[in-house]
């Protein structure tokens, strides 16, 4: 639980890079429930998308059985008319407009038909069979508008499975590569600054000792100065040892660390 | 004619109305019913070059042209929807399934002859890997 080996972001263990860390983790930890709750606003969307494709298709299969029969219909009455209707292409009447929807910053391409310039079959069909070839028309119409629809939901389907994928990806990330990271540095801040206040506690003991030591080495040398002067000199009580010391004279105080 | 919209990116933005006022197309790739039918209903359409929006496979048409004619319309700006028969998607299936952008988005629609096949389909088949489609039914 160190903290030390594991990957982590490689930072000075200070309290500044601990509240550095903390503010990241919590920007980590919102940004990670943010895209979680797009990812949800997306997939539902996405499955809504699916169920709407899977009901056009079997819808598209209906229409287009209908307009492959009037086809028949048509060449039936009127002949076969496929070399004059390929004869007679030049503009297109049916045409698409782009339009961009957006849905939680993901933007959803939609196709919008509409048709536009003179119908260049209205010829088609005027000696006989104009009724069927008519229905013919309206038939492969709404069969177009439907098929436009469903392109408009697969596009739909292709770029939103794309931006759920991106985003499940940095959901991920963020969740297994960038939140631990931040833990384990977090951790590994708070161990060594533990680590350093024990240290400086330790050391503080230390100096203390020292102290003590030097002071009771003093206090044992003045007492054989003292029974040695008594000695000699009994009469002469108050000798210069035995004033208050100054405490601005330090030649006895060494530095005790570093020696 | 160019007509200014507005900043993209702190570029200014322009799109020409032609393009605009136009719209995009749809091109078709099928038998002749299928092409025919879709004519009739108005997406035919010759460019400058004289070039169609749509190829009519017949028993004479080869792989390489179907191939070389999907990636023609894909390649295509002004094509916004590509409308193949699923059986002659089936045949050039690797080139499909290669083609992964949005646009143009690609129809596999059922022909006379062939009635629809979900199981077959490019974008039933990304999506069984996510839901099953009997599941909507």
């Amino acid at each position: 639980m160190s903290g030390g080996g594991k990957d982590r972001i490689a930072v000075f263990p200070s309290r500044m890079a601990q509240t550095l860390m903390k503010t990241r983790l919590k920007g980590a930890q919102k940004g990670h429930s943010l895209l979680k709750k797009k990812a949800d606003a997306l997939n539902m969307r996405f499955r809504d998308i699916l169920k709407k494709i899977v009901e056009n298709k079997v819808l598209m299969g209906e229409v287009m059985k209908n307009a492959a029969f009037s086809l028949a219909e048509a060449k039936f009455h009127a002949g076969d008319f496929s070399h004059t209707v390929i004869q007679n292409v030049s503009q297109a009447q049916y045409r698409v407009r782009m339009k961009k929807e957006n849905v939680v910053g993901v933007f959803l391409p939609v196709f919008d038909a509409y048709t536009d310039g003179p119908d260049a079959y209205d010829l088609t069909g005027l000696g006989k069979g104009g009724a069927n070839i008519a229905r013919l028309k309206k038939n492969y119409n709404k069969a177009i508008e439907l098929l436009v629809e469903l392109a408009t939901l697969q596009t739909c389907f292709i770029t939103l499975d794309e931006a759920i994928k991106v985003t499940n990806r940095r959901v991920n990330a963020i969740e297994h590569v960038i939140i631990p990271r931040i833990e384990n540095t977090l951790t590994y801040i708070v161990t060594e600054l533990d680590e350093m206040e024990r240290e400086e506690f330790f050391r503080m003991k230390k100096i203390q000792a020292n102290k003590k030591k030097l002071k009771e080495q003093e206090a044992a040398q003045r007492a054989i100065d003292d029974a040695a002067a008594g000695n000699t000199n009994t009469t002469s009580g108050n000798s210069s040892s035995d004033a208050p010391r100054n405490i601005f004279s330090n030649e006895d105080d060494l530095p005790v660390l570093f020696n | 004619m160019w007509f200014f919209t507005g900043f993209f990116r702190g570029k200014p933005l322009f799109f020409s109305m032609a393009t605009a006022a136009k719209g995009k197309i749809l091109a078709v790739i099928g038998d002749e019913d299928t092409v025919v039918g879709f004519l009739l209903g108005g997406v035919g359409e010759l460019n400058k070059a004289r070039k169609p929006n749509y190829l009519i496979v017949d028993k004479g048409t080869s792989l390489q042209e179907i191939e070389d004619a999907f990636k023609g319309f894909c390649a295509r700006d002004d094509i916004a929807i590509i409308l193949i028969n699923q059986h002659i998607a089936e045949q050039i299936r690797f080139a499909v399934d290669q083609h992964t952008s949005s646009i143009p988005a690609v129809l596999e629609i059922p022909s006379k002859e062939a009635p629809y096949d979900p199981s077959k389909d490019s974008i039933m088949n990304r999506a069984r890997g996510l839901f099953n489609p009997e599941d909507f039914r």
